[in-house]
Parts: C-alpha cells; structure tokens; sequence
C-alpha cells in the first residue's frame, strides 16, 4: 500500500487535488470505475453461490434434528448444546485440542529452537533442504495416511526398531500403534508434527536468514550468550513468522479429515475420533445431518477465531 | 573460533530433519518397487486393478476445469479489487478473505444435499463448482496484492493510449504478472487434485466419477495390509503434484506460506 503511494505520480496527484471532491485525495489509489462490479461479478456469484450459501445452510440445518430422508423438527440450539453434552463429541474437542497440540505447538517449538540455534551461521544448500523439508506439505495427505500406515504396522520400520531395541535387553515396546486405545492419538498427532516441522523449519530459516548481521554483532559485543541472544534477537525477529506457522499449522489440526478417515476411522473404540471427522460420521453414518452440520460451523467459527487470534497473539497489540 | 564446528553441527541437524522428512516416502518408493530388485510389476497391478487410469483422468479433468475457470475468474476480480474504485469494494474483499478460512467441513454437508436436490451430485459439474468457488477466495485475495503492486502509471499510461480495461488486464498487466500468476495456479492445483472429502461425498455412487485420493481410499479398502501395492498406488496418486513441486518449489512455498498473511 505505501509503495504503490510512492509510486503516484506527481501529475496524478494534482489531477486528484482538482477533482471535485477534495475528500478522494485520502482514498486509496486507482480510478472510480463502476465497471469494476462487471469484473467482480462472475467470481462473486460462484463464490456466493457454492461456499457462502452452503455456510448459510449449515448454520439452517444445524438447528434442526434431520436424518437426511425424512422431514425436519426444528430444534433450535440443541444440537450445539449437544456438542458438550455427548461424551463421544466432547472426547473428539479434547482430542483436537490434543492434536493442536502435536500439529501446531510441538512443531513450531523443535523448529524454532532448532533455528534459532542455527541462527548464528549462513547455510549452505538451503535451497536443497527447504524443497526436502517442505515436501511433506504437498503430498496428499491420502497418500501421507498410506505411508505411515506402514511405518506404525506391526511389521513397520518403527516396530522394528523398537523390536531391536527389545534384543539389547530394553522392555518390548512394540505394539500396533494405531489399533492401541492409548496410543493411536499420540501416533496420528505425531504424523502431523511429521508434516508442520517442515513448513515451521521452511519459514523460521527464511525469517532468521533476514534478522540483520548487526544486530548479532551488536548482541555479541554486548556479551551476551547464546541463550540472551535469543531471547533478544532471534525471538523478536521471528515473531511474524512464529505467528504464520502456528495459524497454517492450527487449521492443519482442526481440518484433519483426511489422515483420520484413511488411518484409523476414527478407532480403535472412539480414541482418535476428531470433530472433522465426526462432522462426515454423524451425517452419513448415524443420520444425524443437524448435529454434523452443527460440528461442520463449530469448525468453521474455530478456524477463523485461530487465524484472527494468534496473529494478534503472538505478534502483540502494537502491530 | 568454534565458526566451522558450529556450522557442520548446524548442517547436520539439517540433514537429520530432511532424512525424516523423506524417510516414509523413500520408504514407500523402495516396499512400491520392491527395491533392490526394481519391479514394477506392483504399479502395474495397482493400476489395473485399482482402475487408477479411470481415476487419474477425472482428476486432470476436475482440476484443469477447476483451475483455469478460476483463475481467470480470480484475475479479473483482483484486477478491480485491486486497480479500480467502487462502491462496495471494500466490502466484497472482506467478503472474500473470510472464505479463506471456511473448512470444506463446514459446508459438505449441505453442499451435498442441497446439490444432490438439483441433480448435480455425482457429476463433474458438483465437484468442480464448489472448488472454484474455494479458489477464487484465494485467488482474488492473491491477485488484488499483485495488482495492488503495479504502478498506477503503467495503467495510466495504458489507458492514454486508448486501451480499455479489458484490453489493459490481458494484454499489459496478465502478461507482467505471470509469476504471480503461476504461483496462483500451482497452489489451486495442488489443493484440488489433493482434495478428499469433498469428492467421498459428491461422488458416492457413481464409481466411474472417482478422483485419485479417493480411489486410493476404495483401493485400501479392497487391500488392507499389501502395503507394496497399497504404496504403489498413494506414489501413482502423489506424483503429478511432486513432480510439479519439483520443478516450481519456489511457487508453492512462497504462495502457500502467504495464505495466512493479513492485510
């Protein structure tokens, strides 16, 4: 926005200050043109019509009880109040609040420590390693499911290990990590963090490699260690970038449909049912189609508070 | 100075993390091709039987109709929402930024119903149009910031030479902006032909329909624990987007990582 006013040419602005409305040298720049609507338009109405109109929807069904077939009762909050009162539903918030905890927290943590750590030297072949770290980011999550399907299957690479471990004389933790009770959650969480280190790594090292020499130099010949280093330098000059990573990595958590669908189904038992999931169970599995959307606008209200919030959070109230 | 052992630690601590990064796809490419003795034997079996052709060619159809309709679309409104006044401007724009962050869970479900009630679930048309729909939030979002970018002397000087605005967009300003451009369509690929549950419940009867992810998810539950051949299909499935990545790794990182940058 300032640079495109630094670009304004001086003509341009003394066509403006001639203009009849003296009250349009403060608008932002280009010209009045209604023919802007004629453009607009045909994306408008696509948009309009197949996003925003289904959200409007949602929010109508979720206040009936409606089992896709026969007629709807109206059920006013119901089926919202119904998101605390069902067990099953209030263990698939907690579980998502668990997995934000493994999407979002732990990456953004080992990446931003690992970073920061690296902060004081320039890499070489950084290309190389963001293209690498970043990989996961493309990959179709389906496919992601497939992958680590086999790394946690009994006979997998993880359990091996484990199993070799077990030969050195450690107790045996092998086990089938995603049809077990207590440790499915934690292993579908640990596919996220697989997939957020990368992203938070990718854009923690383009932040840090833009934190100016000398403010290292100056830190140094103040004498401070690494530790005050960070806390003064890196930290500070991080700040965006930490606030992008956790939004992406947050909404990565709470649009979790995919891994869990292919992974576990939402098993063993109710242990790793998530609300996106519940959202698609609740509708074509039990029939109730109020509730799913009810969850369906929940997510849609949480994903917008995250990316509102933790850039508000994180980068402070000045900014 | 510790400078060079501190920089070999740094380097490895790199190298760690991109091992793990890459360590279950390498490890799907070797169980995939049944390395060391290289077979392909598994992609040609999990292309049969997964009818993967079928699937693979709905999903190019899907997500070239998907991304060219929407690009232009998503061109020519950030070129008014970025270059022209009018009333309402504003409004709309926030209008599209707040698609940006509406889940395909909060509205598949009465995206179903209520298009399954005009006929169009089970077709290419109910799982193309909401997915322009998803991309012109985003593409309008990135189009306004690259128009917002041009100097207003270049449309001025375009329009002193009797350009229109529709001239003035596709002959001077399009032609300029094609990195921009390409970073839009990379991304709006990778999300399309990535998508999932959008098409698990549009198409929910009409098997020749199938989109890749979800012919991988029937082709799992057909072949539960053949890991070698479930792998060969998730590489037949993941590698168009790989590959693209491959070559244009700067476009996606760039795009995706601005898609929670704000105003």
């Amino acid at each position: 926005m300032t640079t495109v006013a630094r670009h304004k040419s001086p003509v341009s602005r003394q066509a403006t200050a001639t203009a009849p409305r003296a009250r349009e040298r403060v608008r932002p720049p280009g010209a009045p043109r209604r023919v802007g609507w004629l453009y607009v338009l045909p994306a408008l109405v696509i948009y309009a019509g197949f996003l925003l109109w289904p959200l409007v929807r949602g929010a109508q069904f979720s206040l009936y009880d409606w089992d896709g077939l026969g007629p709807a009762t109206w059920a006013g909050m119901s089926n919202y109040s119904r998101l605390l009162s069902d067990p099953v539903l209030r263990g698939a918030f907690w579980h998502l609040l668990v997995l934000i905890l493994f999407y979002a927290v732990l990456p953004c943590i080992i990446a931003f420590v690992l970073v920061a750590a690296m902060s004081r030297t320039r890499i070489r072949g950084l290309t190389f390693f963001r293209t690498v770290l970043f990989l996961p980011q493309v990959v179709a999550m389906v496919a992601v499911a497939v992958a680590w399907q086999w790394m946690y299957s009994a006979d997998g690479p993880i359990n091996s290990v484990l199993r070799g471990l077990h030969a050195l004389g450690l107790p045996d933790w092998s086990r089938g990590w995603l049809g077990d009770f207590t440790f499915a959650l934690p292993a579908v969480g640990l596919v996220g963090t697989w997939v957020g280190i990368g992203l938070a790594m990718v854009l923690f090292l383009a932040g840090v490699q833009k934190i100016p020499r000398e403010l290292y130099e100056a830190a140094r010949i103040d004498g401070a260690g690494p530790v005050r280093e960070f806390f003064t330098v890196t930290l500070p000059g991080l700040r965006r970038e930490l606030a992008v990573a956790l939004t992406l990595t947050t909404i990565m958590a709470i649009r979790n449909f995919d891994l869990i669908y292919m992974a576990t189904s939402g098993g063993p038992g109710d242990s790793t049912k998530v609300p996106a999931y519940e959202v698609y169970n609740r509708t074509f599995n039990t029939g109730e189609v109020g509730l799913g959307c009810a969850i369906g606008v929940t997510l849609a209200v949480l994903a917008f508070l995250a990316t509102a919030g933790i850039g508000r959070l994180v980068e402070g109230r000045d900014s | 100075m510790s400078g060079s052992r501190e920089r070999i630690i740094n380097h490895a601590i790199l190298a760690v993390f991109a091992v793990i990064a890459v360590f279950p796809m390498l490890g799907v490419l070797t169980q995939a091709l049944r390395l060391p003795e290289l077979d392909f034997g598994n992609f040609a079996e999990a292309w049969r039987e997964g009818h993967f052709g079928t699937y693979m060619r709905n999903s190019v159809i899907v997500t070239t109709v998907t991304v060219a309709v929407s690009s232009v679309l998503s061109i020519m409104a950030g070129y008014a929402l970025g270059t022209m006044r009018f009333r309402g401007a504003t409004a709309v724009f926030l209008l599209f930024l707040a698609g940006l962050t509406i889940p395909t869970e909060a509205v598949v479900v009465p995206l179903y119903f209520d298009l399954r009630s005009i006929g169009l679930d089970n077709t290419y048309a109910g799982l193309i149009l909401p997915q322009i729909a998803m991309s012109v939030a985003f593409g309008t979002f990135w189009m306004r910031a690259y128009f917002r970018s041009v100097p207003p002397s270049l449309v001025e000087a375009a329009r002193m030479d009797g350009a229109s605005s529709w001239t003035t967009l596709w002959r001077v300003l399009v032609p300029i902006g094609r990195p921009a451009i390409l970073t839009m369509v990379v991304l709006v690929t990778m999300w399309t032909w990535n998508e999932f549950l959008l098409p698990l419940v549009i198409v929910n009867s009409d098997e020749g329909l199938r989109t890749a992810p979800l012919g991988l998810s029937f082709f799992q539950g057909t072949h539960h624990t053949d890991y070698s051949l479930l792998m060969a299909g998730a590489l037949i499935i993941a590698a168009p987007i790989v590959i693209v990545y491959i070559f244009l790794q700067r476009h996606f990182i760039a795009g995706m990582l601005s898609g929670a940058v704000k105003e």
